[in-house]
Formats: structure tokens, sequence, C-alpha cells
């Protein structure tokens, strides 16, 4: 009788499901709760709540919300980078005798969280991150099309990290590997609440990046300054805007095939059973047509960012704009016809087979273009080894390597092979590390004095850029041996000892990465330390050439208080040459969207549906579904949205500005 | 800037007031006549299949099917033109762009779905029949 | 400051507007939410993807032919179709600044559609009963999954009427308001566009096997 109101009341959820019997967990609780404890006492002891709330948490400012992004984004790196380590150092010692030290329902986890984590809640945050931070600075707006669109973005794809992170202290993780594939993810081989903490974190975040695709399309579409034609658009800009195309034509995909896989496991429907006429390979199909345009979601603003690095740092105009435009463009739609590259040994035959083997290979010259357009740049140029150009350097080898292996895959008899064995870890890795994780660091050091105002410090950071190189290197490339070798991915012990020192030598590079990532944190505090001596006082402390080195570091909140007018495609230089100065007087009062409570409110409210619908609370689940609808439609009810801000204050921090630039004597 | 898109929507009587110069919102208006015309267009559309299919005039099924599905494709633009406003001008032909991007994924989706998992399944379980009529009819 | 001179000055180039660039607030509403609707429409493509390959699929149970009853999707079509027209009607009221026959419109709107809801929540409770559930087969699956997204989306859009319907009667047809009914059109029509794959693909091909 108890029991089944215990059920009512808690679904799935008892005492069992907390995890206390697991030591390795337990003592990652007690670690992320002292942690966290420590960091709410200190904010509450500080009393900074009040000014987070109000000017960060509920801010709609495009360049707060990017900072935010950026934030979760490292911070789950933290988690993803902490779960990669574990699995190189239980697969360096399970040989043989030795089981290692992780069981194996405990270690699918951590390579399904490892995957998911750095795909979905760092990779996506720190390019949506970049993207909105730099943006509308670029094409001269004041902020993105939907500001509070925007904030929820934010919050929704925060909700999603905190439903993952929440498996792993509340129940469990999936263990089925990244994409959750069918018929494993169904109810039959995965009862448990694992499957259900991915699917909803997945689907509350994909809301958030949908809806920041659609918001900054409709950004750089309708809101670029005056004399900004296409082919004047910064080309970190252009990779946005493509990128945002492919998340909006690519994430409604990841939706609708989660759905499908949801009401399998909650319904009882046959859309990827074994039985009853579904068909697993279905969810395959589908899935890897979100999947692999999201590859390229991810490359693409990395693209932008090295672009612009290896422009500026060459001091030169960069190399075959057009051309680099144009292979956005085919990569566009390139990216829709490939996605079969992913199961080829599914056994569609030699057609398809050879036609996405084709595809696959044609994408590549897009590629290789942009590769050469960047040497080309720098050809001749002055060329300044700041970090971010070091980074784009280190890129633009180790993501030619990644490329070439990837094309090697491209090959149907080969993909035979290789499929599922460690030379494909290796070879994606090496195009997202190489390629997606060196271009956020080259964006975090190029963009961070915009952002707060001083530049990294240089010391540590080329001692985490050579650390993550080398470390790179040694982690991934006996990966490539291995898998050659035959050895398949996500094994959890092996018998064959002769491959251990591979594995050993593989361990040796994650350390070093985590050295880069100790340094990354030394150089984040460092420059903290010495903002005074690091500080910029122009603005535009590389010599840049698009716009948002035309403002102050950091930006006003209205990023500018004269819209700039474009003449050229490096609009900034274009000012520098002419020896442009911005209007002292004529302020006006600039009109701005007001805070709202809205976005966190409704996220906060969804992740308490997530979690009910994953333990099976049902009258939680229609509480909070009501509760969300109810909170949306109460938010359209308020109109008043936005404010001026005074003439005064806008006239005050100009003249600040203006003094700050004459002391740099510009 | 869109001068040309207004024009060509204001023809509709006293539709627009003072957007100023920059006609941002560029949301173009219908006229009685534009929707009823739809509408009108719309109901033929609609009866010729549904009479075809429930009354079975035409033997070849195969027939019926090809008209049947160009009725349905007629009127998707009838609706398109007639109730979503689409045009080359409006919004600058980005909402324009952003259906033909949209229609171009949405073909290669669909029509590579069935291609790929009718391929799989003639080659992974020859004989087992069903699916093979699916893709056929379901191809289109 | 010779460099800010204003248009007009030929022999120096204009580097900063003067005044504030005209951005009204919601410029880039309609095109966002077409941007939505795009995405949406992407959604509707994969159901229609898995009904294309699951469409044989029954598992031994009933196929479309046995279980589709025409007239009544032929009903069905006919509210939406008159909805579509009603909603246009609103919209053309909108224009000409006249709220009450606006909200009199909407009204109508709202009746048809929900009755192309009773009918399909009939349709599929007749199913349901006779053995063919969601859960009988793939085909039936993805039939359901298919017809009940868009169902859902008609909730949603009565949802979002009867909100508008509320703010129009408080504020009347001001900027914000004539945005949104602006943007609920273009859902309803969309909708309307996803019908025809529905009715066509779903229901006449499927007898039509």
């Amino acid at each position: 009788m108890s029991d089944t109101l215990l059920k009512t009341i808690f679904g799935r959820l008892t005492l069992d499901s907390f995890p206390i019997h697991e030591p390795i967990v337990l003592a990652t609780f007690v670690v992320v709760a002292l942690l966290g404890g420590a960091l709410v006492a200190a904010l509450t002891y500080y009393r900074v709540w009040t000014y987070l709330w109000h000017e960060w948490f509920t801010s709609v400012d495009h360049k707060r919300i990017g900072i935010m992004y950026m934030v979760l984004g490292l911070v789950m790196f933290l988690r993803g980078f902490a779960d990669a380590i574990m699995m190189r150092g239980q697969q360096a010692m399970a040989f043989g005798q030795n089981e290692g030290y992780l069981n194996a329902h405990h270690y699918d986890q951590v390579f399904t969280a490892h995957g998911v984590i750095m795909i979905f809640f760092v990779a996506m945050p720190l390019v949506t991150g970049l993207m909105n931070y730099v943006v509308p600075l670029q094409i001269g707006a004041r902020d993105v099309s939907f500001p509070f669109l925007n904030n929820f973005s934010f919050w929704m794809t925060a909700s999603g990290a905190v439903i993952t992170m929440a498996s792993l202290f509340v129940g469990e993780f999936a263990r089925t590997g990244w994409l959750a594939m069918a018929p494993l993810s169904g109810l039959d081989y995965s009862p448990d609440v694992g499957v259900d903490y991915y699917i909803w974190a997945l689907q509350i975040a994909g809301v958030g990046t949908l809806l920041s695709g659609v918001n900054l399309i409709a950004t750089i579409v309708k809101m670029r300054a005056p004399g900004m034609t296409m082919f004047k658009i910064p080309i970190f800009t252009w990779s946005a805007l493509v990128t945002n195309v492919l998340i909006v034509a690519a994430f409604p995909v990841l939706t609708a095939v989660l759905a499908m896989l949801s009401l399998d496991r909650y319904v009882g429907t046959n859309f990827f059973t074994n039985t009853g006429g579904g068909n697993p390979m279905m969810y395959v199909n589908m899935i890897w047509i979100w999947g692999h345009p999201e590859v390229y979601i991810l490359i693409l603003p990395a693209f932008g960012v090295f672009s612009e690095v290896v422009s500026t740092f060459s001091g030169k105009r960069l190399f075959g704009y057009t051309s680099m435009v144009y292979a956005l463009i085919v990569i566009c739609i390139l990216a829709y016809l490939v996605w079969l590259h992913h199961f080829f040994t599914m056994g569609s035959g030699a057609t398809v087979n050879s036609f996405f083997g084709i595809t696959t290979m044609i994408i590549s010259i897009p590629t290789g273009a942009k590769i050469f357009n960047w040497l080309f740049t720098m050809y001749r140029g002055r060329i300044r080894f700041e970090l971010p150009m070091m980074w784009a350097v280190a890129f633009m080898v180790t993501f030619t390597i990644g490329g070439m292996t990837g094309v090697l895959l491209a090959v149907p008899p080969a993909d035979f092979q290789l499929h599922n064995s460690l030379f494909l870890v290796a070879h994606f890795h090496n195009v997202i590390i190489g390629g997606v994780l060196f271009g956020m660091f080259a964006g975090l050091n190029y963009w961070f004095p915009k952002a707060f105002g001083f530049k990294l410090d240089h010391k540590w950071g080329a001692r985490s850029f050579w650390l993550w190189v080398v470390g790179f290197y040694v982690a991934f490339m006996p990966l490539y041996v291995l898998g050659l070798m035959g050895v398949t991915r996500r094994l959890r012990h092996f018998d064959d000892t002769t491959l251990q020192p591979w594995f050993i030598v593989a361990g040796v590079g994650a350390l070093l990465i985590a050295g880069g990532i100790a340094c990354m944190m030394m150089q984040f505090f460092v420059s903290w330390r010495n903002r005074e001596v690091l500080r910029d006082h122009t603005g535009d402390p590389w010599d840049g050439r698009t716009l948002e080195w035309a403002t102050s570091s950091p930006p006003p909140a209205y990023n500018f208080a004269f819209t700039p007018v474009i003449r050229d495609l490096d609009a900034w230089y274009d000012m520098k040459s002419q020896k442009v100065e911005q209007p002292t007087e004529g302020y006006y009062a600039i009109h701005m969207p007001c805070n709202t409570w809205a976005g966190i409110v409704l996220a906060g409210i969804a992740t308490v549906f997530g979690l009910a619908m994953i333990w099976y609370i049902w009258w939680l689940a229609a509480l909070s579904l009501v509760a969300l609808i109810a909170t949306a439609i109460v938010h359209t009810f308020n109109y008043d949205r936005d404010f001026h801000i005074p003439v005064e204050d806008i006239r005050r921090g100009e003249d600040a500005r203006t003094e700050s630039l004459a002391r740099a004597g510009v | 800037m869109s001068s040309a898109a207004d024009q060509a929507f204001h023809a509709a009587p006293d539709s627009h007031d003072d957007h100023g110069h920059d006609d941002h919102g560029g949301a173009p208006h219908g006229s009685r006549r534009g929707y009823v015309t739809g509408f009108l267009l719309s109901v033929v559309l609609t009866a010729i299949p549904f009479a075809l299919v429930m009354t079975g005039v035409i033997a070849d099924a195969r027939i019926t099917a090809g008209i049947v599905i160009a009725a349905a494709v007629v009127q998707i633009v009838v609706h398109m033109i007639y109730f979503l406003h689409m045009s080359t001008k409006s919004e600058e032909g980005w909402t324009m762009m952003a259906l033909i991007f949209t229609i171009i994924v949405v073909v290669i989706t669909i029509s590579g779905s069935i291609w790929v998992m009718y391929n799989m399944n003639t080659n992974m379980m020859p004989g087992m029949g069903p699916d093979t009529a699916t893709m056929t009819s379901g191809g289109m | 400051m010779d460099a800010t001179t204003p248009p007009g000055a030929e022999e120096k180039p204009v580097f900063y507007e003067l005044e504030e660039h005209p951005h009204p607030p919601g410029a880039s509403t309609l095109f966002g939410f077409w941007l939505y609707l795009m995405s949406d429409c992407l959604i509707f493509a994969m159901l229609f993807a898995a009904y294309a390959v699951y469409g044989n699929s029954t598992a031994g149970g009933p196929g479309a032919a046995e279980l589709f009853e025409l007239p009544l999707v032929a009903t069905n079509t006919a509210m939406l179709l008159l909805s579509s027209i009603t909603y246009g009607f609103a919209m053309i009221a909108t224009d000409e600044k006249r709220q009450g026959a606006t909200i009199g419109w909407l009204g109508v709107t709202a009746l048809f559609g929900a009755a192309f809801l009773a009918i399909e929540l009939y349709e599929f409770s007749h199913l349901i009963h006779e053995g063919a559930g969601p859960q009988r087969s793939a085909f039936l699956s993805s039939f359901f999954l298919l017809v009940g997204t868009h169902g859902l989306h008609v909730t949603f859009g009565l949802i979002w009427l009867a909100v508008l319907v509320v703010q129009v009667l408080r504020r009347g047809l001001e900027p914000a308001n004539v945005r949104r009914l602006q943007c609920l059109s273009l859902f309803w029509h969309f909708l309307d566009v996803i019908w025809i794959g529905v009715f066509t693909f779903v229901y006449l091909m499927g007898v039509l096997k």
C-alpha cells in the first residue's frame, strides 16, 4: 500500500538510486559537493548573488550571454576531461590479470558521458558563446535580433548540462555510447534511467541550440550595419551564418529521432525495436542525418576564427575571401550528402556506399581550399607569433593530418576494416581537438582582451600550448597504430598484453594534456592578477581589422555609440587607414532591451520536467509542463521590454574611452 | 531598401502605414480576393484527388497516384502564394532562400533515407518482401 | 570631425551614422519565425521519412487500406481548409484595423480548428479500439506520430489563438499584437501545407496501395 504511494510520489526514484556503494562516484560527489559548497559560501559571503542575478543571469546582453556560454563550456570541459583521463588510466592498466579500477557498468557510462559532454556541453557552448559574443560586434549591431530568446537559449543549454551532471549522483548515465544506438538504447536492453537522462538532456539543450541558431541567422541577415553587403561580412560572421543555417536545418532531425526513441521507451511503439516491424538501422540512418552536419557545425566557426586570426597576425587581408565564402556555402550543402559514411558497414551495398564515399571525398576539396587560403595569407606576411597565431599554425598541421585520415576512412573497403576501431577514434579526436578545440583556444586568446579589457598572459599560455600540442600527438598517434592493428573502440579490458605499451604512451599523452589544462587555468589566474599590466587601453590590442576592435575593451552595453558605416571588408582597418575618429559629441539615447527573469525560470521548470520524466514522477511532469506553458504565456503579457540608455550615461562612457585612447597615445 | 517589395505589396488597399525607410517588418499582406482565389483553388485541388481515390474511376492506380501527387504539389504552391504570401521579394528574398534551402534538405533526407533503407533491406534481408513494395510506392 | 560629415558631401566618406539607425522592435520577428517554421518543416520531413520507410511494416497487423476511412479524412480536410480562409479574413480585418471583426474571425477559426481536432481524436480512439494502436506495428507507430504531431501543433495553435484573443481585447490591434497575429497566421497556414502532405501521402496513397 505505502509502496504504491511511494511509487506515485517518487516514481522510480528510491534510496538505491543514489550510488553510495560506488566508491569512485562517492568520492567524486564529495569533491564536487565540497567545491560547490565552498563556491556557494564564497558567493554568499561576498554578497554577489544579487549582482549575478541582475547583471548576468537575467541579462539579455549578447556579450554577457556569450561569456556565460564560454564559462559553461570550460566548466563542463573539466568534467569531460576527467572522464577522458579515467578511460586512459583504465586502458593503460587493464591487461591480462589486471581488471583495472573501473567495472564495466561504470566504464560504459564514462565513455558515453565523455562523448556527450564534449560534443553537446563543451564544443557547442564554446562555439555558440564565441558566435554570440563576436557576431553582433563584427556587424556593428547593438544586440542580437531576439535578446530574450538568447538568454532563454543559454539557460536551456545549461539545463541540459545540469541534467547530465545530475546523472552522476542520482541514478546513472547511459551506457550506450554517445549516440545511444538502437536497439541497445531501447527499453529491452537499457531499462534503467541512463538513456532517459540522455534523451531529456539532449532534447532540452537542443531547444536552446535551435533557438540560438534562429536568432543568430536573423541577426546576421537583418541587423548588419549600413554598407555591409553580403560580401563585406567579416569571414567569422560568414562562418557563423553558415553554421547557424546548419543548426536550424539539422537539430530538428535530432529532435525527431530522439522523440521516436522516447516513444519506444515510454509508450511502447515500434520504431527501432527488433519486433513489430521496427528497424534499428533507421535510428542509425536518422541520427547521422543530424550527426554529420553537427560535425560541420562545430568546425566551421573554428575555421572562421582561424581566418580572422591568420589575417590579423599576418598583417594582411585574408587571401581568397570570396573563395572562402563559397567554400563555406558548398560545405553547407555537401554536409547533408555524406551521412552514410558513418555506417558503410550497415550493408546498403556497393551503389549506396560508392555514392557516399565519393561525396565524402568531394567535401575535402573546399576544406583543402581553405587550408591553402590560410597558407597564402601567411605567405609574405609580417607574422606575429602571438598565442592565437600559435594555435592557428598548430591547427593547420594537425587538422591536415586528421583530414587525410578522414579521406582514408571515406574509402568504403578501407572503412570495413577500420570501422569502429581506435583508428576512427584517433581520426575524430584529431579533427575535433586539432580543429574545434584549437580553434576555440585561438578564439579565446584572441577575443579575451576584447571581453575583459586585458590580454592573457603569454608565458603560461605558451606552456599550455606546447603541453597541449605535444600531449595531443603523444595521446592519439598510438591510437592510430592500435586501430590499424584492429583494436576496437570502447574496450574496458584487453587479453593481449603486447598492446599495453601503446596504451601507456597514450596515457602519458593524456597526462601532458592535463598539464596543458593546468597551465591554462594558471594562465587565467596570472592574467587576472597582472591585469593592470596587461590592460588594453585602446580596444584594439592586436592591430585588428574588423569592427569589434573599433569599440572599447570591454565594449559598452550598447556596443557602438554611433552605428558605423561600412565601405570595406576589413572595415576597422579601412577606418584606421583613413584616420577616422569617432565623434565626441552629438550622442543620443540608445534603445535597448530590458533584462528578464523569464529565461532562467522557464529553463528551471524545464529541468524539473526533464527530471520528472526521467524518474517517471508523472504528477510532477504534468505539473511542470502546465507551469512551463503558463509561465510562457504570462511572459507574453509583458509588453514593456525595452528602455533607453540616457544620453548622460553614454557621454560619460564615451568620454572615458576618449580619455583612455588619449592616454594610450592613439 | 525594400521599396520594390513595398510597392508590390502595397497594391493592396491602404495596407501599410508609415514604416519609414526600412520596411523591416516586410510582412506581405493578402487581399480578400487573394484569399478567396487560394481557397477556391485549394478546394478544387483537394476534391480532385479525393474523388479519384474514393470512386476509383481510373483503373490504373499508378496514374491515379501521379495525379494525386501532382495535385498535392500544385496545392502546396497555391498555399505558399495565396496564404503564406511567399514571393521572391519578401524580406529581400531571404524567406524564399530559406524555403529553397529547406526544400533541398527535405528532399535529400527523405529520398536519401528511403534509398538507403531500401538498399539495406534488399541486401540484408532478401526475400523478406513487404518492404520492397513500400519503397517503390512510398518512394515518391 | 571631418570624417563624419553628413551624407551628401562627396569628398569625405561617411564612417558613422550620426543619428539612431532605426531598428524598430520586432523588425526581425517575422523572418525569425519563418526560420523556426523551416526547422519545424524538417521535423515533419523526418516523420514523413519514417512513415515512408515503415509504410508496409505492418507486422501482420492491419494496413492502411483496411484502416483509413476517406470520408472522415475529407471532412477533416474541409475543416482545416475552412479554418485557413477564416484566418485569412481575420488578417484582412486586422489590416483594416477592425478589431471586432478580427476577433470574430479568430473565433470562427478556432471553432473549425477544434472541430478538426475532435474528428482526429475520434479517428484515433476508433483505431485504438479496433486494436490498431501505435504499439501494434511500426507502420502504426509512424502513422500516429506523424498525424499526432500535426494534431499537437494544431492544439498549440489553438492555445496561442486564445491567448492572442485576450491580448487583442486588452490592448487592441497595436503593433506587437499585429505582429503576433501575423506569426500565428504563418503558423496556421504552414500547418495546412503539412496537412496537404499528410492527406496525400498517408491517407490517399495508403488507400490506393
